[in-house]
Order: C-alpha cells, then structure tokens, then sequence
C-alpha cells in the first residue's frame, strides 16, 4: 500500500505539533503557569499520532494520561488542548481535567484517564454500543505496559473476546511503569503474546515508525470488523520523565540517549527525505508550522477567562 | 526538639518497626528506588532490601490482597498503595476480605495489615488523584482507620497502626508530607481512638482531623484576635472514634463546629454531629452545631475551582463567627 503524499506531510505536521506542544508544555510549568502535574509523550509521537490517523471521526479512542499525541492524532484542537492544561474555561473540559483528563465527544475521544487501566473495560463497552447501533466504527483503547497488568486489562480483553466485539487494543510498550522496568513487572518479553490467554490476534512491532503504524492499523481496523478484538502492541520509549517529578534514577543516561537516536521524528525526516521525496525546506516549513500552531494554542489559552467559581458545582450530575 | 517532616516521620517509624521486627515486609508500586511517589520509602531499598521492600507491577487488588494474605499466614504487611483514590481499584480485597476475615472466620485469623494511601486535594491532579474517602472505610466495621495531621502524630500513629492485630488504613495527607514538625527521636507510640485538644478555647469548639486541623487552627487565631476562644479538637483516628472526647468539647463550649475536606453529604462530620445530638451535650448546646465540608462535586483541575470546593481559613473563621453570632 502506498500513503499519500498528504497523508505523510500530515503524520509528520502532527508529531511535530505533539512535541512543541509538550515543549511548550513543559515551558509554562517552570514559569509557574501550571498547576498540576503532566505526562509527556515526546519519544512515543508515532504511536498515538500513525493509530489515530488511520480512523475515522465515527471510530473511538480512549486515551492515556500520556496521551498529547493520541488527542492531536485523533484531530483535537491545540487551542482547546492548550486551554485545558491551563485549566480555563474554554478548554476541552473547560478546566475541570487538566490534560491527564483530556476528553473530545465531537471528535470521538471518551477522554483521558488518571487511573491506569481505568479506561480498558469502558473502551470495550462502547465498541459493544456501536455494534449495538449498528455503527460501521471502531474502538481503538490505548494504555501501557503497565497497565495490561491491572485486572482490568485482562478482565476487558476476554469479554471483548467473547463478545467478539470491534476493538483494537494499542499497548504503548515504553518498557517503564513509572521507575518499574518492564523486566520486573512481567516474565514475558513480547506483550502481544497475552493476547493468546484470551484467543485473539496479538501483534507487536516498532513503535517509533509512524509510517509502519498507521499501515498497521488500515489493516486492524478491517481485521477488526471483520474477526473480533486484536492487541497491538507498539514498542517504543519515554524520553523524559514519567512525570514532572521524576528523580529519573531508574535508568542510565545512556539507555535513554540510545532511544534518542531513534527518535521517531528524526526517523521519519530521514525518510520522508530519502524515500519520499520531502525537500528539507518542505519538512522545515511543517516544523514552523507546528510551532506556531503552537504558539497560537498557548496565546488563545493565556487570553481565554478562569472558570467561574459559582459554575463549581456544573456538570457534577445531568439535568 | 528536632523537627522533620511528616513524610519523614512516616519513613523513620516504618523503618524503626522494620528493624526490630522482621516479619514486617513493605510492599508497593515504586516504593524501590524510586522511593514512592512523594518520597516517603526514599533509601529504605538500600537499607532493607528487595525482599522486604518490594516493588510491584501496577495491581492494586493483588497488592493488598497480598498484604490479606500475608498478614493472614503469619507476616505484618504495609502495603502502599501510591494515591488513596487507586483504593477503588482494590475495594473488594480491602472491604470484603481485609474487613471480614476475622469476623466471618470466627475469629481464627488476625490481619494485621497496614494499608498506607495518600489522601485529600490541593495539588491540581484533579478529580482521580485528590480524593478524602475515608468515610467509605469508617462505614466499614473491621478495618481502623488513621488520619494523622503532624509530623509527630504521624510517627506515633503509624506505630501503633504496625502493632496492631486489624487491618488498618493510614490515610496520610498529600499537602502535610513536606511540613516540618518536632517529632521525639526512638520508639513511642500514640493509641488509637484518642483525640487531642490542639487549642483550648471556651466559646466554641472546633471537631477535625488531617490536614484540616491546621486551618482550623490559623481561623481560630483569626477569631481570637476578635475575642473568639475557639478549642480545636483533633480526632486523629476516626475507627475508633473518640467520643467522649466530642461530647466533652460539646459541652464545655455548648458550640461546635466541625470541618472536614472529604464532601459533606455521607461525611465523618455527619457522625461526628449525632454523636453530640445523641449525648447528653445536646443540653448543652447554644447553637445549632455546623458543619464546614468540602462541597458534593469532584475534585475540579483549576486551582480556583479546586480552592473553592474545600474549606478555606477564611470560610472556617467565617463559620466560627457565625456560630458565636458575630458578624465579620
Ligand atoms: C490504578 C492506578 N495505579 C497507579 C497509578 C499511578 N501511575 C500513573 S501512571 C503509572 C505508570 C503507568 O505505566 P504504563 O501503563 O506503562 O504507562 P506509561 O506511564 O509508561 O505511559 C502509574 C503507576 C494510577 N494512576 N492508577
Ligand atoms: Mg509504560
């Protein structure tokens, strides 16, 4: 199968948005303008950016708390992303998240979660509602390696599995769960193979190759549909912290400057030039683009007003 | 005396029951070298190895049911679970099997277990991560429950939290972990079910617990500089509850206030006022006694948003004057 050109130019447009938003991001918090806390995704941009490319708007996700480039993927709005994280009204969740509760009906996302693996098992029940509704969509859930060991993980995965139900599960492999390497959180190496505990495919690849990513999930999606629940599982790596508290003394300097090497947008540059054609003023002109996207998100959500406190109690039941 | 801080505290007297007991083994997601996830374990790996301080991949139900399990077959397990709303998570090993093991056996098994989890908001992460849900657990008979407000307390409590043959949960208080406090150097230990008079005062009391108890008592310097002499009481265990220290205060002042972060409705606050309107202190009683809660809402992300849904010094002050019938 061959991308489009387009398509290429737009999974690099949005890894290089993912990365300057969570520079930016990281910016405001040590000016002070942050309250709160995040998790960057930088390093692990072609996971969420080259899976969310490939839906549709009908087709779901349900996000992570590491989840900036599962959002822009899938289509969200920097300005009402950037809005969220500084807690204003205009925000996505009109400041009541924060970006680890990132969530967006319109464009399909059921919203990020704080609690690791909280967000499986709901995944599993909407891919069962759009079947019931007879909606020609998928569900795609995203999480961890840490996550697949909550009960939950393995709970969600057989029922989907008996159920049969359309529904790509995406484990952001990034071998950490927090300080816990991946070598002492589970005795296998290879993730995908859980999916056999439950009888569904399970497969795993690099997951710093947006272009691979994306082509892999086309042909899931369809897998999907046509045969019931599949787990992908995609191997990649956290290039900062877990969080922005993290003493990062888990991990040697030269593990984590290994994986910078294989930086995923770096390995897309070289690849969009050498075998795509892509001139360097071409990808320079998608970074700019990217940073002043960027920009506009952080002086939208700078102009935009608090909350008001009167509206605290909104939204804590339907009316 | 020297001071430390709570998250210190908490350290020096797991690390001291560790050392003269070594049944005790800690168990917990990042406890190892990461130190927990507010630093509270920081150089008990290197101190006392992995297998007493154990890691964990992320599996809230099989990590307290470990520390059922263990304490069930002859261990004293602290299990640390990283923030107290993941207690959700492992409900089921915490209320139906920690909370029911000595009952419905007949008592043939003890569990003598330590749940430690951090409590309350006030750090921006929102409405999964700044929960006070220790009214689920007091609404639990089977397991005690904690709620330190001092450094010193904290030391004490956890102690006798170790010590004792229940299940425990020792909710320890996110914003109070980096506050100093003088804490006595070695062994001692604070009972359960003993509350402290933190401030003595004649015209109205002040019921509390956790971190509310230091607002409680910069509103009660507020209202003294108008002529206020406010008692704080605080309760520092809520299972057991002291009684008899409520009725006391009750009917010393014949005026109560009491404040907690956790929501009002279905809060400790609720008990704490029928213990009073259930005493003879309701002949006492000048006033209506109050409530000043967190309101019914999850925790909100923006920080104006988040302040204004838990009690403030300023709303506590306010509600004392009210009750004393001044008007600021
Ligand atoms: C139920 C629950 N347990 C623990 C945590 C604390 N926590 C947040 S993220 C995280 C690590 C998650 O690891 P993984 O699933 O691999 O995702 P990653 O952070 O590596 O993207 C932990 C332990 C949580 N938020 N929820
Ligand atoms: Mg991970």
């Amino acid at each position: 199968m061959t991308i489009t050109r387009e398509k290429l130019g737009e999974l690099y447009l949005k890894m290089a948005q993912t990365r300057r938003f969570e520079e930016t991001a990281a910016r405001l918090f040590t000016e002070g303008k942050v309250h709160g806390t995040a998790h960057f995704c930088i390093g692990e941009e072609a996971t969420g950016v080259g899976v969310c490319s490939a839906l549709a708007k009908e087709d779901l996700i349900a996000q992570t708390h590491r989840g900036h480039n599962q959002a822009i993927g899938k289509g969200m709005s920097l300005d009402l992303m950037m809005a969220e994280f500084l807690g204003k009204e205009a925000g996505y969740c009109h400041g009541r998240g924060g970006c680890m509760h990132i969530a967006d009906s319109s464009s399909g996302s059921l919203g990020a979660n704080g609690i690791v693996g909280g967000g499986i098992p709901i995944a599993v029940g909407a891919a069962f509602a759009l079947r019931y509704r007879k909606v020609d969509a998928v569900t795609v859930c995203f999480f961890g390696d840490g996550a697949t060991n909550e009960g939950a993980f393995h709970e969600a995965l057989n029922l989907a599995s008996v159920w049969k139900l359309p529904i790509l599960f995406v484990c952001v492999n990034n071998y950490y769960a927090m300080s816990t390497h991946i070598g002492s959180h589970m005795n296998i190496e290879d993730i995908s193979i859980r999916a056999k505990a439950y009888g569904i495919r399970g497969e795993a690849m690099d997951g710093n190759d947006v272009a691979a990513i994306y082509e892999a999930t086309l042909e899931a999606k369809e897998y999907v549909k046509r045969e019931g629940p599949m787990l992908l599982v995609l191997n990649t790596y956290r290039i900062m912290g877990h969080s922005k508290s993290d003493p990062q003394n888990y991990r040697s300097k030269e593990e984590v400057e290994g994986w910078k090497k294989r930086d995923p947008i770096l390995l897309f540059r070289k690849q969009l030039a050498e075998a795509h054609g892509f001139s360097p003023a071409e990808l320079d002109a998608l970074d700019e683009a990217a940073s002043a996207d960027v920009a506009r998100a952080v002086e939208f959500a700078e102009a935009s007003p608090e909350p008001r406190v009167e509206d605290a109690l909104r939204d804590v039941y339907a009316v | 005396m020297r001071e430390i801080t709570y998250a210190e505290a908490i350290r020096e007297a797991l690390s001291e029951e560790m050392r003269s007991d070594d049944s005790i083994v800690f168990i917990g997601e990042d406890i190892g070298i990461y130190g927990g996830a507010f630093g509270v374990s920081k150089g008990m790996l290197a101190e006392f190895g992995p297998e007493r301080v154990r890691d964990t991949p992320i599996s809230e139900t099989a990590i307290v049911g470990c520390g059922v399990g263990a304490a069930m077959a002859g261990l004293r397990p602290v299990v640390e679970i990283m923030f107290s709303d993941f207690l959700a998570v492992a409900m089921d090993q915490v209320v139906n099997q920690a909370a029911k093991a000595r009952f419905q056996f007949g008592g043939q098994f003890t569990v003598p277990l330590v749940i430690r989890a951090p409590s309350g908001s006030g750090t921006g992460a929102a409405e999964q991560h700044s929960q006070s849900l220790e009214a689920w657990f007091v609404h639990t008979p089977g397991i005690k429950v904690v709620t330190p407000s001092t450094p010193a307390d904290a030391k004490g409590l956890l102690k006798t939290a170790i010590r004792d043959a229940n299940p425990v949960l020792f909710l320890e208080q996110k914003l109070l972990y980096r506050v100093k406090g003088e804490v006595p150097e070695g062994d001692y230990s604070i009972p359960f079910g003993q509350a402290a008079v933190r401030r003595e005062g004649k015209d109205v009391a002040v019921v509390s617990y956790g971190r509310m108890v230091g607002r409680c008592l910069e509103a009660a310097a507020l209202v003294a500089a108008e002529g206020i002499e406010t008692e704080v009481i605080d309760l520092r265990t809520l299972a057991p509850l002291d009684r008899d220290s409520i009725v006391r205060a009750a009917k010393k002042c014949g005026r109560v206030l009491v404040v907690h972060e956790a929501c009002q409705t279905g809060g400790v606050g609720g008990e704490i006022v029928a213990t009073i309107v259930d005493s003879e202190a309701f002949f006492y009683l000048d006033a209506p006694v109050r409530r000043c809660c967190g309101q019914d809402t999850p925790i909100p992300y923006n920080r104006n948003l988040e302040d204004s849904v838990v009690p403030q010094t300023a709303g506590i002050a306010e509600a004392l004057r009210g009750l004393c019938g001044r008007k600021s």
